[in-house]
């Protein structure tokens, strides 16, 4: 079981966001793609769970090519993904334990009691329990990420595709945020990709880290190999030296 | 570009614009064409739609159709006074509200009361990435937004309109009574003059194309939303003035196919 993204190419218009972008995430594995922002990482990760279908190239889950894959059988890979959104993405109009249930109950295979355990159960995983009752709009920007976090993996995914889980957070809750992250590979095994800029955070939760620059696949290695990589354009970005770029 | 070729640039882009948003909604209106098989997703919030989209409109279809049906009995006496029996005020009335006041001012206040609201909703879920998560939870969201919002129009809008006619009516009634010297019996006599229960069924199919319309457009422009909070306001001003326009074309096509 692997996520591997062949040679991805993707327009909006006359902008070219990824210009043959290929990566090979292995299973168990936490992967960080870092890049700037507009870069196309959101973009790639959408491709992944075929939000976003590639102009070119091939986009394989667990041994399935999701660009040629019909609308049923998309909905079926997506079943194996649990995606946390930049944002939360929660449904305002309903309570934090209906948002975190919305997967199960699409699975239809969990009676009424089982759901309302499952979704105790991830919440308290996410240090949020007894929080089932309340609405979106009464939690902080920390504690719905939690909750997009629990939302994605009520349905006990293979795959956690998270999307600047750190973004706009104080410290505190980043670190937070980052052991939620670790503990899903390490209590769930489950392989997680995610997209950032935070490059302390990368640092942290990544087995390996690839850099998207200009669409493609830059560099990619362990953290210690980003760390050590001589090229000025990724040095650039993850110690915060624009002025490294004229050498580039 | 040469400045003297800007407003022909500007007219082809908004004609491809134009042309592009329609090829969306025609494939949205097929993919939710095709989502009416799962009625597991939609059944669940048809009941809750039809009520946003027909109980809660009955108020603001009643307030128009009631002084519509005043101003029309008025309006029917200054005309007929002298020149016509004053039961035609009955005639005129009834015909009006049926064939035409009815159905139109209804869906011209519906299309602002609920395709807005169905657009602003919709589209703030597409820039807050509620209906991306939908899709990432394996939920189709056509069948889950689009379907039962656009049932819920098409079964409530005729029931709405129904009762629009019905209190126009009345209100015409009424005020024939208290403003114009008519009697019950002579109001009554005009109003079943030339009244064919065809105008009811009329009066229905149309009311059911504006319901259609309404949800549609909103739902359309919803969809399709992007560009954060301008984005949003701009799909509710579009949702609104498209679908006001798209009534008055079908209220001239069901007029010239179905009434001659």
């Amino acid at each position: 079981m692997s996520i591997e993204l062949v040679n991805v190419h993707k327009s909006f218009g006359e902008k070219k966001v990824l210009r043959g972008f290929s990566l090979v995430i292995e299973n168990g594995q936490t992967m960080s793609i870092i890049g700037a922002s507009g870069s196309g990482k959101s973009v790639t990760l959408k491709h992944v769970i075929g939000l976003l279908r590639p102009d070119v190239g091939e986009v394989w889950v667990d041994g399935e090519n999701v660009a040629r894959l019909d609308q049923a059988s998309v909905y079926r890979v997506r079943r194996k993904v649990g995606f946390v959104f930049q944002f939360a993405a929660l449904f305002d109009s309903m309570t934090i334990a209906e948002n975190v249930g919305m997967g199960l109950e699409r699975m239809e295979t969990f009676s009424e009691a089982e759901i309302r355990d499952r979704v105790e159960s991830c919440l308290q995983r996410v240090d949020l329990g007894g929080y089932g009752n309340r609405m979106p709009s009464e939690l902080s920007g920390g504690q719905r990420k939690r909750v997009g976090l629990a939302r994605a993996i009520a349905t006990e995914p293979d795959y956690i595709l998270y999307d600047e889980p750190t973004t706009g957070l104080d410290p505190i809750t980043k670190a937070v945020i980052d052991e939620l992250i670790m503990r899903m590979a390490d209590d769930l095994g489950v392989t997680g990709v995610v997209i950032t800029h935070d490059m302390e955070s990368a640092f942290r939760i990544s087995d390996r880290i690839a850099m998207l620059h200009e669409g493609k696949n830059r560099v990619e290695g362990t953290p210690s190999e980003i760390r050590a990589n001589e090229d000025p354009v990724v040095k650039a970005f993850i110690e915060g030296r624009p002025e490294l770029l004229e050498t580039a | 570009m040469h400045r003297s070729l800007a407003p022909v640039h500007a007219i082809g882009h908004g004609a491809l614009r134009s042309v592009a948003a329609v090829g969306r909604a025609g494939y949205l209106g097929m993919d939710a064409v095709r989502a009416l098989r799962k009625v597991k997703l939609w059944g669940p919030h048809l009941l809750s739609q039809m009520t946003r989209v027909g109980v809660e409109s009955v108020p603001i279809a009643l307030f128009i159709a009631t002084f519509t049906g005043v101003v029309l009995a008025l309006q029917a006496s200054y005309t007929f006074t002298g020149a016509m029996p004053l039961y035609f005020v009955g005639t005129l009335v009834g015909k009006t509200m049926i064939l035409e006041l009815g159905p139109v001012l209804t869906g011209l206040a519906l299309s602002g009361r609920v395709g807005a609201n169905i657009a602003a909703e919709l589209g703030t879920m597409r820039v807050t990435e509620q209906i991306d998560a939908l899709e990432a939870l394996a939920y189709d969201p056509v069948a889950y937004l689009v379907v039962p919002r656009v049932l819920a129009g098409a079964i409530m809008f005729p029931m709405v309109v129904v009762l629009a006619n019905a209190l126009g009516i009345l209100a015409g009634w009424g005020t024939s009574l208290a403003l114009l010297d008519m009697s019950s019996p002579e109001f009554l006599k005009g109003l079943r003059l030339f009244f064919e229960p065809w105008d009811v069924q009329f009066s229905v199919i149309k009311s059911i194309s504006f319901g259609v319309t309404v949800t549609a457009v909103g739902c359309a422009f919803g969809f399709h939303t992007s560009g954060g909070a301008a984005g949003v306001g701009r799909a509710t001003t579009q949702a609104v003035v498209i679908s006001s326009m798209i009534i008055l074309v079908l209220d001239a096509f069901w007029a010239a196919t179905l009434l001659q």
